[in-house]
């Protein structure tokens, strides 16, 4: 059986600079990826944008994971394509993963592994609509694969619902291409993508946004012929009476990402209520011993500056995993935040440039971050805004804390009172 | 007063212009960048575009293409309709320029990718033909 160090389950952003990383620091690596090319789905990503933060540069999708290709090219990387993990099971010292690929089956032992599976789309079926099923109702990112990779236009008039990241950029891509975008259906009162993306993708274009509203229903039967909008309450219950028909022949759904943790599941991993993802220590290790976890598979991201980020760290932390008993401490947050990554601390590690992200619940204006260890703040940073749909990120030196197994350790976040 | 969400960085400053003509006060910034965005957006808005061109390979039938620098917003889709002209015929790398100088706007239209490389590579490995995608 071929031994390994390292294995890095998912060829996109995350897992690539997993890969990267786990070689730079002297492991035995193979990344297995299920498509026939690396860059996950940036591959589709054909917008600008990505890279702002780590290479002060703005490029495209394909231009930053092609840079990470580059770069894997150079190292003792063993690449998988168009190869499938259909089974993980834990062994003494490691872990057996068996593959599927067009050469037939194989399995290989791993020390340890990375678990950068992404995320996916919420479906039709995770939003409650009325009517028919008929074709045409695809996620954003469908409909961007059908666009920017086949080069075939899903719609020639659609409306959008939700206000996520990709249904923004969807609606302006379908626009450049001559399609008509009658309008972006949020059901909430805020939007859930970048202000900027609203700025460049909708104002740009004249297309209209619409907070407070929703689909309730589909009409059509072979394809889609119509849907139903109405306005919702603060409870996005839909309100009778202001039920409006719009002729269209899509529905684009931009309702959220979930990350993909099948096969974390299968080997037992806790996953976190709040992200969805596993619940790690500071070193991306899952509370799982040896499963390392990072990128949208660990908590959905609005930056792949940060996809990276985690993926270098979980590499390399894989890479030098020696095993050996954790000491883990809560890292705990008050309602305040949606969510803090990551969620537990192992003293038993370097803790002195821990890597925190977090997402504040609501929109919060002029707050302080307070870091309280033990009741006592040790740490605070001021915020002009908050807002949920921009994760923020800091690095805290928590090992001139004096943290000692029974430390509690807090965020919490306050808001200037008028 | 005029408020804009500058869109030069994901952290989308809202920023605040005041005055009139050539003569104008931005604040609300974090860096200078926004100053000249602000400044662009008030009297001559500048925009790139990124969209795909069509080819002849069945494996990829169409390759990202971005602008090599801003454009007038109002010329975009002007520009849309030359990128639409063209159907790659030759395989090109990241950052090879497809269309020069596109309608005098000194923009260059350029390759976002190594797709059309990678999968010319593909098929002199003599390697299982069928999608890329």
């Amino acid at each position: 059986m071929k031994q390994m160090d390292v294995t890095v389950i998912g060829g996109g952003p995350a897992g690539l600079a997993a890969a990267i990383s786990a070689c730079k620091n002297g492991a035995a690596t193979l990344l297995v990826e299920r498509e026939a090319r690396l860059g996950g789905i940036l591959k589709q990503c054909i917008h600008d944008g990505f890279g702002v933060v780590r290479f002060g540069e703005k490029l495209s999708g394909p231009e930053y994971a092609e840079r990470f290709i580059d770069e894997l090219e150079k190292t003792d990387c063993e690449v998988r394509t168009l190869t499938f993990v259909t089974a993980v099971k834990q062994r003494a010292g490691g872990f057996e993963v068996h593959l599927v690929s067009r050469d037939g089956v194989e399995t290989v032992f791993s020390k340890t592994l990375v678990l950068a599976t992404g995320c996916r789309e919420r479906t039709a079926k995770q939003v409650a609509i009325h009517g028919t099923r008929p074709a045409g109702v695809f996620t954003a990112g469908t409909a961007q694969h059908f666009t920017n990779l086949l080069g075939e236009l899903p719609t020639r008039k659609c409306v959008i619902l939700g206000s996520g990241d990709i249904g923004l950029i969807m609606a302006r891509r379908l626009t450049l291409e001559g399609a008509a975008v009658v309008g972006v259906y949020e059901a909430k009162s805020t939007p859930s993508g970048l202000t900027r993306n609203i700025h460049q993708c909708l104002h740009d274009y004249d297309i209209p946004l619409y907070l407070s509203h929703t689909v309730t229903r589909v009409f059509g039967e072979d394809r889609l012929t119509a849907v139903e909008v109405s306005q919702v309450d603060e409870h996005m219950r839909p309100l009778p009476g202001t039920e409006e028909i719009i002729d269209c022949d899509a529905l684009i759904l931009s309702v959220g990402l979930i990350p993909e943790n099948e096969l974390a599941e299968t080997l037992g991993v806790e996953l976190s209520p709040a992200t969805k993802g596993p619940v790690c220590d500071g070193q991306m290790m899952s509370m799982a011993d040896g499963i390392f976890s990072c990128g949208n598979a660990l908590h959905v991201n609005d930056l792949v500056d940060y996809v990276s980020e985690s993926g270098e760290a979980a590499g390399k932390y894989a890479a030098i995993y020696t095993g050996g008993q954790r000491q883990l401490l809560d890292v705990a947050c008050t309602n305040d935040f949606l969510y803090v990554v990551p969620q537990k601390l192992n003293l038993s590690a370097d803790n002195s440039e821990t890597a925190v992200y977090f997402r504040s619940r609501e929109i919060v204006n002029d707050c302080r971050l307070v870091l309280q260890i033990d009741g006592r703040e040790v740490f605070s940073k001021k915020y002009r805004f908050l807002r949920p749909p921009e994760m923020e990120k800091l690095t805290i030196d928590f090992s001139k804390y004096d943290l000692h197994p029974d430390s509690e350790i807090c965020l919490r976040l306050e808001v200037a009172r008028v | 007063m005029k408020e804009l969400t500058c869109i030069v960085c994901p952290r989308g400053c809202t920023l605040c212009i005041t005055g009139e003509g050539e003569n104008l006060q931005v604040s609300g910034n974090a860096c200078k960048r926004g100053e000249a965005f602000a400044m662009a957006e008030m009297l001559r808005p500048m925009r790139t575009i990124c969209t795909t061109v069509r080819t002849v390979f069945p494996a990829a039938p169409v390759l990202p293409v971005r602008l090599s620098q801003e454009i007038p917003k109002d010329r975009i889709f002007d520009v849309m309709q030359e990128i639409k002209k063209i159907t790659l015929d030759h395989a090109v790398g990241r950052g090879d320029v497809i269309i020069e100088n596109v309608l005098g706007l000194a923009a260059d239209v350029i390759s976002e990718s190594d797709l059309l490389r990678h999968i010319e590579r593909r098929d002199e490995d003599g390697r299982c033909a069928g999608s890329d995608l």
